[in-house]
């Protein structure tokens, strides 16, 4: 009779998960146990602690480098991109908790209250507005965690689940334009059941596969992937298939095109906060997990792979920059500027070896923080009915408000890339191993795409600097405590990791080792 | 002394000038202008000290500073001064107190903060002092981009007509050209071994195909900042919308970037390619030369017509350049600082004229020098400073330009030469409908066209007139900085001059 034999554990490599796990059940309890005036005030400080107590032992794990229950692969990437989702979480969070602004916060506590009815006003000044976003949000950072971390295919399904469905609610929360808020959801939704179903299907493939790997058992753990990449004679027919399919799943995550249609629906739909969120930290978890699977499983293939995915790249950067340059929505221009950023991204992908890792890296932080930034703004400018997000109402904010006008200009003057700003130290970061790798054509690609996404970018600029203030332009609200904190955080992060990038760089260098 | 880091603290001293004069409340714009004024003239003066430090004769570079910057790419913030740039560094110290003296009352009437148009001034002379000290690519295309930004504010916040169509138009070609850049600094530094450096750089071997990609890369972004000829629709529409002093920076020192460009990067760095896109790039500033003229005659808008005189001027600089003749180099650099002098001054003068009218239009005035009479006597001079006339400075460097060429490239010469006779056109013809001939009634009726040149515009004009005047005479000061840069430069692309040309040299710069 086998006994079973318990796996090892090793707690501390998976503190950050447990912790964020934890905090997020104990956030259902508070919801359900607390007494409601008092849940927002317990709920904010209970996630950015539990956010902290992670962090620390990201931090604390600095150095170790193990794959724990055979599913959780605790090395170099894991530890930063960790680190850098629970940072970008940190500031999200502080803006999905500013009250200051609006009364009650940007979300619902009941989909069947309108908006500014007096029913809104008297359940927004008594409870603080929802408390369930913290716990979603919880759990959602604790998905992407593992999502980052997974060692093996089946894992990184169960974590992208468990990312997921928090975020399909949080996108159905918006107080104001809640219709949308809805649609957005559900759009997000179905599609992504669609690709998760595609994620499946493609994992089911890549088990048959290694199936025809003569002495050793099937699985879809990365070490047998790749054995079985670089050692099956099986016909790769079933690699191929599965390969895309899984990519189709993780691209979807990544807004990479043609699998990018939800983005701008879903990033004008959110709330401002989520959308900020999303934006940062799905983008950071997406990419981590593409990272793992190109480099860590498929690595064997990388022929095969790699023009495949150069096309997808260039189709991403085109779309994400042709398209951003018609939008009239705030919202919507920063959706398509994140699909083409998820191209420049993907350039990192493709570029072989630890420059190319390191550079991605890199560029998933500088870009959270600047997104992040960019959303705080766009919480502020409103007016009566919310967020005036339409772009002809940014006419002449310039002279309304010149400080806030002068933060997003330098917000976008980094997204175009114009150096002294995280935007151009991270273009570098991914370009220069790109091209170091042979791979002059995305490299040329993205400059190109790059001069189109200018213009956008420009307009808004434009907008409120060049034009007169009209009777429609909207004021900016003085922020709270926390959405200044965040801002401050995010312009300051874009203006350093622009002009000394040393640091962030060393050590994105030096985490650039998968374990295998 | 020489131990001091002139270049790294040239650069930074106009960037706290321009915090201190932003802080400063806009309720007191005199104190701005005057802080401004005063920290210009700070930066002047250390220049005069460099300049007499610079050893004529000495090292290729001088000045050199280096510290770490981004280890991880080799990135150092690396200064070192050439001839060339250090007459480039001196042209800006000059200008820059004049502008902001000449801008005196610019910022007033456009309703904006004027203690922020003044630091925006000085930002762009920070920019502008780095872009001509780094010695370390990198850093030389952060400064060519970072430079946009203060520009682009300058004429989109305080400009005239059209300030945001002609705003955009600049940011997005020099923008593009940038990028084009972009590509091709990271493709150097992947060539050339991961390091920044231009020394190290310009002893790269770098196979035929990579170098001319790399080539064009820069070769693009430069001649869009030139601008030759086809790309230089956005100067005539920044030059015309931009405020007067902006525009004189732009086209005195700023456009001069990219000539600059490519005589310390394209040349030296991808020496074959440069010659094999030579006959390209000449052709291109020769039609540059002509067509812009004719355009120029056309102009109905006074700061347009300066805008294409310069692009015609910047034609001979780029036939001087591309000719491989030591005169000829020396002439386009010399021409570089002369066009600084006299197209700086022509948009200034030009500039008061407009500020009096309230009009740019050619046609709005006649007969002005009647009313203002020392202010068309100094835009006559501006005039013929900018046609080359012998006595003033121009006149020493096209000379050189032609004479350069024509040892080596006859039909180019001739054809360039054409363009001297269509600038006495558009001048004396601007100069004729504008100031001379029978008063337009109009003007009588306008209070501002009753007074001619205040104490505070003759200052502005006096050291320029002085300056074009001198160097006219005796360039000789310039020529001796310059001359070593250039013959280090052509033997960097490996030419020799022809022998008969040696004489010619030193009889035109004597």
């Amino acid at each position: 009779m086998n006994e079973f034999v318990l796996p090892p554990i090793d707690y501390a490599a998976l503190a950050p998960i447990l912790i964020m796990m934890g905090a997020a059940v104990i956030g259902v309890l508070v919801e359900a146990f607390v007494p409601r005036r008092l849940r927002h005030p317990v709920q904010l400080p209970l996630a950015l602690l539990a956010l902290l107590a992670a962090l620390t032992m990201v931090v604390l794990n600095a150095d170790k480098r193990v794959i724990t229950i055979g599913v959780i692969a605790i090395d170099g990437p894991t530890l930063f991109l960790q680190g850098a989702i629970l940072v970008l979480a940190a500031m999200a969070l502080l803006l999905v908790g500013e009250r200051a602004i609006e009364r009650g916060g940007a979300f619902v506590a009941q989909a069947a209250i309108t908006a500014d009815s007096p029913d809104d006003r008297r359940q927004a000044e008594r409870a603080g507005g929802a408390g369930e976003v913290y716990p979603l949000v919880t759990f959602a950072v604790g998905g992407m965690l593992i999502f980052v971390s997974a060692n093996d295919l089946l894992t990184m399904f169960i974590a992208l689940e468990v990312f997921s469905l928090p975020l399909y609610l949080l996108c159905a929360l918006a107080r104001r334009r809640r219709l949308l808020s809805q649609e957005a959801a559900m759009k997000y939704f179905l599609l992504g059941a669609y690709a998760s179903a595609f994620f499946l299907f493609g994992l089911a493939m890549i088990y048959g596969f290694t199936a025809g790997l003569g002495d050793r058992a099937a699985g879809v753990d990365f070490a047998t992937i790749h054995a079985a990449v670089t050692t099956s004679t099986a016909s790769p027919v079933l690699l191929f298939a599965g390969m895309a399919l899984v990519a189709i799943g993780l691209l979807f995550k990544a807004a990479a095109a043609p699998f990018h249609v939800w983005t701008p629906d879903v990033y004008q739909g959110a709330p401002t906060p989520v959308t900020g969120f999303m934006a940062a930290c799905t983008k950071v978890a997406a990419f981590g997990a593409l990272l793992r699977v190109f480099h860590v499983a498929f690595e064997g293939a990388r022929w095969d792979f790699t023009p495949v995915l150069g096309a997808v790249a260039v189709l991403t950067m085109l779309v994400g920059a042709v398209f951003a340059v018609t939008q009239t929505d705030i919202k919507r221009l920063l959706a398509y500027s994140s699909i083409a950023n998820a191209g420049y991204l993907l350039v990192g992908v493709l570029a072989p070896g630890r420059d190319g890792l390191s550079g991605t890296m890199f560029y998933l932080v500088a870009y959270g923080f600047t997104v992040l930034a960019a959303f705080a703004v766009v919480t502020l400018v409103r007016d009566a009915d919310g967020e005036a997000t339409h772009l002809s109402r940014w006419a002449g904010l310039g002279r309304r408000s010149p400080l806030y006008a002068s933060v997003f200009t330098f917000i976008l003057l980094a997204f175009a890339g114009i150096p002294l700003t995280s935007g151009f130290t991270s273009k570098f970061a991914v370009f220069g191993p790109a091209l170091a790798g042979g791979q002059t054509w995305l490299v040329i690609a993205g400059v190109l795409t790059s001069m189109v996404l200018a213009f956008p970018y420009l307009r808004v600029v434009v907008m409120m600097w060049l034009s007169e203030p009209g009777d429609s332009t909207p004021t900016v609200t003085v922020p709270g405590g926390l959405t200044s904190a965040a801002l401050v955080i995010g312009v300051l992060a874009t203006l350093v990791l622009g002009v000394a990038p040393a640091p962030l760089l060393d050590l994105a260098t030096g985490a650039a080792d998968f374990v295998r | 002394m020489s131990d001091f880091p002139f270049l790294s603290v040239l650069t930074v001293a106009p960037l706290v000038g321009a915090v201190v004069v932003a802080l400063l409340p806009r309720s007191r714009p005199t104190l701005a202008k005057q802080v401004a004024l005063g920290w210009s003239l700070l930066v002047l003066a250390l220049s005069v000290v460099m300049w007499v430090t610079f050893q004529v004769g000495g090292d290729r570079f001088q000045f050199r500073e280096s510290y770490p910057w981004i280890p991880n790419w080799g990135v150092n913030f690396t200064f070192a001064a050439d001839g060339i740039a250090l007459v480039m560094l001196m042209l800006i110290a000059v200008l820059v107190p004049l502008v902001i003296l000449a801008s005196w009352h610019d910022a007033e009437s456009s309703k904006r903060s004027v203690p922020v148009y003044f630091a925006l001034l000085l930002v762009l002379e920070c920019t502008m002092i780095g872009v001509f000290a780094a010695a370390d690519v990198f850093l030389f295309y952060v400064f060519f981009e970072v430079m946009l930004v203060p520009m682009y504010f300058l004429i989109g916040s305080y400009g005239g007509h059209q300030r945001q169509y002609a705003a955009v138009k600049f940011f997005l070609y020099s923008l593009v050209g940038g990028l084009f850049m972009l590509a091709a600094v990271i493709g150097l530094w992947v060539v050339g071994g991961k390091t920044f450096d231009w020394v190290a750089l310009s002893q790269v071997d770098i196979s035929t195909g990579a170098e001319r990609w790399l080539f064009l890369g820069f070769f693009i972004a430069f001649a869009i900042k030139a601008p030759f000829f086809p790309f230089h629709t956005w100067l005539p529409d920044a030059g015309g919308a931009a405020p007067a002093g902006a525009a004189a920076l732009l086209v005195g020192v700023l456009d001069k970037v990219g000539t600059f460009g490519i005589l310390r990067y394209c040349l030296p760095l991808f020496p074959d390619a440069a010659q094999w896109f030579a006959p390209w790039a000449l052709a291109l500033a020769v039609i540059g030369i002509i067509y812009a003229a004719l355009l120029a005659v056309g102009q109905n808008d006074l700061k347009r017509l300066v805008s294409y005189t310069s692009i015609a001027h910047f034609g001979f600089i780029g036939v001087g350049i591309f000719a491989f003749t030591t005169q000829a180099g020396t002439g386009a650099v010399l021409y570089m600082v002369n066009h600084g002098l006299a197209t700086g001054l022509l948009f200034l003068v030009v500039g008061m004229l407009i500020a009096r009218r309230g009009s740019a239009l050619v046609s709005d005035f006649g007969g002005a020098g009647k009313l203002v009479p020392v202010l068309a006597g100094v835009l006559f001079f501006a005039g013929l400073a900018s046609l080359a006339l012998p006595g003033t400075a121009p006149f020493v460097s096209e000379f050189l330009v032609l004479i350069g060429t024509f040892t080596v490239n006859k039909p180019v010469a001739v054809i360039a030469t054409l363009g001297i006779i269509l600038a006495a056109a558009y001048v004396l013809w601007m100069v004729q409908r504008t100031t001379q001939g029978t008063l337009n009634p109009a003007l009588t009726e306008i209070d501002g066209m009753k007074r001619d040149l205040n104490l505070r515009e003759k200052v502005v004009v006096a050291p320029l007139i002085a300056l074009i005047v001198l160097l006219g005479f005796y360039p000789k000061p310039v020529t001796d900085v310059i001359n070593p840069a250039i013959q280090a430069t052509m033997q960097d692309v490996g030419r020799t001059d022809p022998a008969p040309s040696v004489d010619t040299v030193q009889e035109a710069t004597r």
